[in-house]
């Protein structure tokens, strides 16, 4: 295995109600450092399961996930050691209700990479600025509009200081005119070179900033490929009809 | 006119109660025996106190025992179908137990709790104000557990995701992001709980615990006149529950600054 690997899923399977449902039916890919991945497919094809199993949110029923040549699916392993270098940003965005943003950003770090408060609302004052949010510092998550919660979110991640970032349907849940301002960051983040795993519906991002493009259907990977030649020359009939769809 | 109870003792009443006028001389002396005379009024405050305390213990003890229950029902619930090996029948034992605790707890009457901790269980001990805290708060750990239970579901599911893709653990999850949620989403329930036990202490009498209401009790009987006597007692409980409503609800409102 190439020592650019970061993430190499290896026949993952995720099974419900005793294989009666097959949400991974046997998927193997490998990500490597820099890569920005989308994973697009119809809705239930298990594109976020499949998202989810790579920090072991969603356990596996078979195959493997190496992470930096460990393999994190194996029960001796301290996950939440791994999880530190994965960051994670979800549709609902889950914020932490109870704190403010800026508590949001240095709890995390203060905790788990034991920090000084200053230390760490130094990093999280500065990711602030980059987004354009650091005068909400102070602010609880209610206050703040749906693409604004889903910018700290990102960077909420980004306070780990994670070597990969998981994105599960970042702007699913944002109002239309909200959806540009989360897509700008994650775009500045790629840019930045960022290794970036990203669910999304949004076939622009998968162009612009996508290095490959997985499609998924029914529990497998279906066809992957650069964006460029995927949007413009897809192989698969399942994916030629979901392309025909969304574009 | 026969004679009433209130002539049983005229002679120990002070002189300038008996020289007052006739409508004022009355209402007076019922006060002199009920509160004064005697030091009466040293029961009242004795009954209080160990109201309050017995209160304040099983507070604790409830509380305490809650969080417990409640965290065991909570993981076994969302988390037992995944567990394998000697962690889940560990914690299958525990989940059973937490189980039997609440059935028999919610199911059976507090004073006769009470009375088993204290006249069987205890019965070497006439420590009755501790077998009171202690019966009291075994019983509030019941319903403190329920009430934290369904707080816990509460917090969305999101919370402890984005807790764990962090890496934080399970624990550290549950303490840094869901219970300070949890905790806030119940504390009017959580009130209502302590307002209910504070009231609940009333039959510590049962197992001669000289609470409040036992206060009140007595001291109606050595005056022969339970009206003054069992008007206080009500009023301390009312406006012990008043200021503590008042004082949640201040909490209430610096918790909820959050949701502005």
């Amino acid at each position: 295995m190439s020592d650019n690997v970061i993430i190499s899923a290896q026949n993952v399977q995720k099974y419900f109600k005793g294989g009666e449902i097959k949400a991974l039916d046997g998927v193997s890919t490998d990500i490597r450092r820099g890569e920005v991945v989308v994973v697009i497919g119809p809705s239930g094809s298990g594109k976020s399961t499949f998202l989810r199993c790579l920090n072991l949110l969603e356990v596996p029923t078979g195959g493997s996930i190496l992470f930096n040549g460990t393999d994190i699916t194996d029960k001796k392993v301290n996950i939440n050691r791994h999880r530190q270098k994965m960051g994670m940003v979800f549709q609902h965005f889950n914020l932490f209700p109870h704190m403010t943003i800026l508590q949001n950003m240095t709890l995390a770090p203060m905790q788990l990479l034991k920090k000084s408060r200053a230390e760490a609302e130094e990093k999280a004052m500065a990711l602030l600025e980059r987004v354009g949010l650091a005068d909400r510092a102070n602010a609880y998550p209610s206050q703040l509009s749906g693409g604004q919660k889903q910018r700290i979110a990102i960077v909420r991640a980004l306070c780990m200081e994670p070597e990969v970032m998981l994105f599960d349907e970042p702007t699913s849940a944002l109002d239309p005119e909200m959806v540009g301002e989360v897509l700008d960051v994650m775009k500045e983040l790629a840019h930045e070179g960022m290794t970036m795993v990203v669910v999304t519906h949004e076939m622009g991002f998968a162009r612009e900033v996508g290095s490959r493009v997985l499609f998924m259907d029914e529990g497998k990977l279906v066809e992957e490929n650069t964006p460029d030649e995927f949007f413009a020359n897809p192989q698969n009939e399942r994916t030629k009809l979901f392309l025909s769809k969304v574009l | 006119m026969g004679p009433g109870p209130a002539k049983l003792w005229p002679t120990v009443a002070p002189q300038w109660i008996l020289d007052l006028p006739e409508w004022l001389e009355e209402f007076c002396y019922d006060i002199y025996k009920c509160f004064i005379f005697d030091n009466r009024y040293e029961m009242y405050i004795e009954g209080l106190g160990n109201t309050l305390l017995m209160t304040l213990l099983a507070l604790l003890i409830g509380v305490m025992l809650g969080v417990v229950v409640s965290l065991v029902r909570v993981t076994w619930d969302k988390n037992g179908a995944q567990m394998r090996g000697p962690g889940k029948l560990i914690l299958a034992v525990f989940n059973w137990l937490c189980k039997v605790y609440l059935t028999v707890i919610r199911g059976t009457p507090v004073v006769v709790q009470l009375m088993i901790w204290y006249f069987v269980v205890f019965s070497t001990s006439r420590n009755g104000l501790m077998i009171g805290a202690f019966a009291f708060g075994i019983n509030s750990g019941a319903y403190v557990a329920e009430i934290f239970r369904g707080g816990i579901m509460a917090v969305e599911t999101g919370q402890m995701e984005a807790g764990r893709s962090l890496g934080f653990g399970y624990v550290a999850t549950m303490r840094h992001i869901i219970l300070p949620q949890a905790f806030k989403a119940v504390l009017p329930t959580l009130a209502n709980e302590f307002i209910v036990l504070l009231k609940e202490t009333a039959v510590a009498g049962y197992v001669s615990v000289c609470d409040l209401t036992y206060a009140g009790n007595i001291v109606g009987g050595n005056a022969f006149d339970y009206l003054l006597p069992l008007l206080l007692t009500a009023a301390i409980y009312l406006v012990m529950v008043m200021f503590f409503t008042w004082l949640v609800g201040k909490l209430e409102r610096r918790l909820r600054t959050s949701e502005r």
